[in-house]
């Protein structure tokens, strides 16, 4: 049995061939239907585009602060660390400590490591430790929620917006247009292409 | 026999490479990436009992501590997390009330009931419609990160509202709890291992097939 042809549904175990697939295709595990593959020539370097699109994004959403409110002459507004930072004082840490690893640090090692995947790739190079990047990457990305964090910003916003004055600050649009640079960023990066890439660099290299 | 466990072939979860399970089955590395290899999740169901179990403890104090303590100079006020979707419906954002309602009511008790009953079919070596099993499964994993929306709405609020005296909010005690609900039943979803459905049809229909030709 040649492995090579050879996919694995990771939801039923069903071994299956691999199918020829044009750009765009989709293949389905025939047993249980999960997403097997999807062909994306060009989803390394959409990845690769929105990963640095969204490092910009996220130093942007850190420095400035995301809203700020003010009823009757008394101003107040936060930035996402400032809001860790209350929680702590407040003897929240816990509470601290989910939103600090949620909204943060894995975001962070998620841009991160695609950015370090995926940057050197292009100009035909690896970098040390890239397997264990890899490794790190996909155990954080379940905890990755920029997106629910935004949805809680809304719902924060209208809450308050019957009680106090509500402004919009930089980190709210730039958080927006993250949470969209994160999700395009991950789901355009195509495991398969990579370590296919991967490996003929390594052929090649030892070729020379 | 379609399983790949059972041809002595597995795929790495981290980049899919398939390879061929060493003899002894154990310390397996995959070649490409170094993720160490399993067929099945270690301890799959333990695993998932321990974190589910955990989180039909935290899921009480979750409902019934405050998640925010709002004081003012008009006294001071708790807020469950009941009691803030019912806040904001009457505050006229009866949409945004919905989703707080899925998110922090609806899904985390759907969650609990839809895990303990896969792992109890699992564990029965139910044969009941394992493409809705693995579905359901499927839907689990996606959902149950909209839960924390609550917990960031709490944060959020106290960051804001720090007027001393005027009006000041804290993060009640149900929302640590609540939080531990969320992270629990993500980790209960994560450990539990989906092909374990699959493995009790192959193994009645193995019997099955066996029976027939024993007739024969």
């Amino acid at each position: 049995m040649q492995l090579d042809s050879l996919v694995i549904c990771e939801e039923c175990d069903l071994i299956q061939q691999k199918s020829p697939l044009e750009s765009g295709d989709e293949e389905l595990c025939i047993r249980c239907g999960y997403s097997l593959y999807k062909l994306n020539p060009n989803g390394l370097q959409y990845s690769l585009v929105f990963a640095l699109t969204a490092m910009a994004l996220f130093i942007l959403s850190n420095i400035y602060p995301i809203v700020t409110i003010s009823s009757q002459g008394l101003n107040n507004s936060t930035t996402l660390l400032g809001v860790v930072q209350i929680l702590h004082k407040d003897d929240m840490s816990l509470v601290a400590l989910l939103v600090l690893i949620t909204t943060f640090l894995t975001p962070l090692i998620e841009i991160s490591a695609l950015i370090y995947l995926l940057l050197p790739l292009k100009f035909g190079m690896v970098l040390p430790g890239m397997k264990s990047v890899y490794r790190w990457m996909r155990k954080t990305r379940p905890w990755v929620m920029v997106e629910v964090f935004m949805l809680g910003l809304l719902i924060t916003i209208s809450k308050l917006s019957g009680l106090v004055f509500v402004v919009p600050e930089i980190a709210l649009i730039s958080f927006v247009l993250l949470m969209f640079a994160i999700i395009i960023a991950s789901i355009n990066f195509d495991e398969r292409m990579f370590w296919h890439q991967v490996e003929n660099l390594n052929t090649t290299q030892r070729s020379i | 026999m379609n399983s790949a466990a059972a041809h002595g072939i597995l795929s790495c979860h981290s980049c899919g490479l398939v390879s061929r399970a060493s003899k002894n089955h154990h310390d397996m590395v995959c070649s490409r990436c170094e993720t160490s290899l399993h067929f099945r999740k270690n301890n799959s169901i333990s695993r998932a009992w321990a974190f589910l179990i955990a989180a039909y403890v935290f899921i009480i104090p979750a409902n019934l501590l405050p998640v925010m303590e709002t004081g003012s100079l008009f006294g001071s006020e708790k807020d469950t997390i009941i009691s803030g979707v019912i806040f904001l419906w009457n505050s006229g954002s009866q949409a945004l009330a919905l989703i707080l309602f899925f998110a922090s009511v609806f899904i985390p008790m759907a969650k609990l009931v839809s895990l303990t009953y896969l792992l109890i079919s699992v564990q029965r070596r139910s044969t009941f419609q394992p493409k809705n099993r693995t579905k359901l499964y499927r839907i689990l994993e996606f959902v149950g990160r909209w839960s924390m929306i609550d917990v960031y709405v709490a944060a959020m609020l106290t960051a804001l509202v720090q007027f001393g005296s005027v009006m000041s909010i804290r993060v009640g005690n149900g929302a640590i709890a609540f939080g531990a609900v969320v992270v629990l039943t993500i980790m209960a979803a994560e450990s539990f291992d989906p092909r374990l459905i699959w493995d009790s049809i192959e193994k009645t229909k193995n019997n099955e097939n066996f029976s027939k030709e024993k007739h024969v």
